[in-house]
């Protein structure tokens, strides 16, 4: 090493460049592949949307699932008190807005523990070819055993009938409560009714029967996971969530 | 310029004779965490081996450059920078497995292999020779990661990059799927069982008796 007369002046010469040359490198990186990393994450979420919407074929390329996308799904924002549409922007994000004091509230009691939960939701309305809706597709979100789990969750036009539970973002543990994505498991969704006498039914339990509409099995070796489900579809599902919107039903007017 | 005998030792000893993970012990921490599924083992092999030769790379170019006082900084910069690179292109190019591997591309700062090629070898050689060692001690990185995801895939979900191979129970197949090996810490068995089984074949690497 050369480094022998080592003066003030080189060393902070020497860091002030590597740092200009890393900043440069660093931000060209991001900037340059900044579009790349947004369409992946839209495509991502259309991806979502439209396997809860059960329009998802394998090996569908990107263009396919835009395309499908554009046509079949449409996104529309509902005030959770009252359970009407609202207006909004197109890129309006429902997990930003959560994060914003002006946007959103604090659950009391907080059950499904999301800590702030928006003002208003976007929700995805299906319609098959001829224009009726035949699905809606929710976003709802809860705590599993080590992080925030977000679904979609598809229900039948009726607003009791699920049709999907789709986990699309969670960390927990793979083979145990990470089973959440086995598709074994989200086949026992379909057809189960959500709602008794207009309050929330839907159980996730040990020994469920597949012939009761109102119970799902819990995933073994989960309970904490299972019991996240469920409390996050209790919230999502009541008063303080979608319950007024599929109450309404404002898609049918 | 070095020889190609030479050159050749730098670029494929580490694989067995001085493996980081095996022999120096360096690594392990992300060794245990992203190897549970071969492929995000694989992707995570790929940008710890590219982060470890290139750092090698810029660090020997600029080393005489280097003021010894802050040279841990001038390095830690400099990986921190190639790090954040490699996690821009994998959310561009590889979206899904990006999503895996989560925080884990984020930690290749930290990792002590990266960390101490730079310092042990880099800060001493000439580029090319550096590149070359980078390139071998990610090569012996990715060889233990690729062997531990393999069986913990194998026999923890049946499958090998997703393929099925032994139909698991769940899907209405034979194999019970093996819940010790898809927890993490269950690499530390491997691990130290991969540790024995090259000492056994290489007994000059066991410790001499203190």
């Amino acid at each position: 090493m050369s480094a022998k007369k080592e003066t003030l002046g080189k060393t902070v010469g020497v860091v002030i460049a590597v740092c200009l040359v890393c900043s440069v490198i660093v931000s060209t990186a991001a900037v340059s592949l900044r579009s790349l990393q947004q369409a992946n994450a839209k495509l991502d979420k259309q991806t979502n949307i439209l396997e809860a919407a059960g329009l998802l074929e394998a090996g569908q390329s990107k263009d396919q699932i835009a395309a499908t996308y554009a046509k079949r799904v449409e996104q529309r924002f509902v005030d959770l008190a009252t359970g009407q549409y609202v207006e909004k922007d197109a890129d309006y994000d429902m997990y930003k807005a959560a994060r914003n004091p002006d946007e959103s509230i604090k659950p009391q009691p907080d059950t499904a523990g999301i800590l702030r939960r928006p003002n208003v939701a976007s929700v995805y309305l299906i319609s098959n070819p001829d224009g009726e809706v035949t699905r809606i597709v929710l976003p709802i979100n809860g705590s599993g055993l080590w992080n925030l789990m977000y679904a979609m969750l598809a229900v039948d036009s009726d607003g009791n009938t699920v049709r999907e539970l789709v986990y699309y973002d969670q960390q927990e543990t793979p083979g145990l409560g990470g089973e959440v994505e086995n598709p074994e498991w989200k086949a026992k969704w379909d057809g189960k009714k959500l709602y008794k006498d207009g309050e929330v039914a839907i159980d996730v339990t040990k020994g469920a029967k597949a012939s009761d509409p109102y119970e799902v099995d819990a995933l073994s070796g989960a309970t904490l996971t299972s019991n996240g489900v469920q409390n996050t579809l209790d919230y999502w599902l009541g008063e303080n969530g979608f319950g007024p919107y599929l109450k309404n039903q404002p898609w049918k007017s | 310029m070095a020889d190609t005998k030479e050159m050749k030792k730098v670029l494929f000893g580490p694989i067995l004779d001085n493996n980081p993970i095996a022999l120096q012990i360096l690594g392990v921490c992300s060794a245990l965490a992203v190897t549970t599924k071969l492929e995000t083992a694989l992707v995570m092999s790929l940008a710890l081996t590219a982060v470890t030769a290139f750092s090698n790379l810029f660090i020997s170019l600029i080393r005489s450059q280097i003021p010894s006082s802050v040279r841990i900084i001038v390095q830690m910069t400099i990986i921190a920078s190639l790090v954040i690179v490699v996690d821009q292109v994998l959310k561009a190019y590889s979206y899904e497995i990006s999503k895996q591997l989560s925080v884990f591309v984020g930690l290749i700062i930290t990792n002590c292999i990266v960390m101490g090629r730079a310092e042990a070898f880099a800060m001493k050689s000439p580029p090319f020779i550096s590149f070359l060692d980078g390139l071998g001690n990610g090569l012996g990185y990715s060889f233990v990661l690729i062997v531990i995801g393999t069986i913990k895939e194998l026999f923890g979900f049946g499958t090998i990059l997703g393929f099925e191979i032994l139909p698991l129970v769940q899907n209405g197949g034979w194999y019970q799927g093996n819940g010790l090996l898809i927890l993490p810490f269950s690499s530390f068995f491997l691990i130290a069982g991969l540790i024995w089984f090259i000492r056994t074949i290489k007994p000059e690497q066991v410790e001499p008796k203190e």
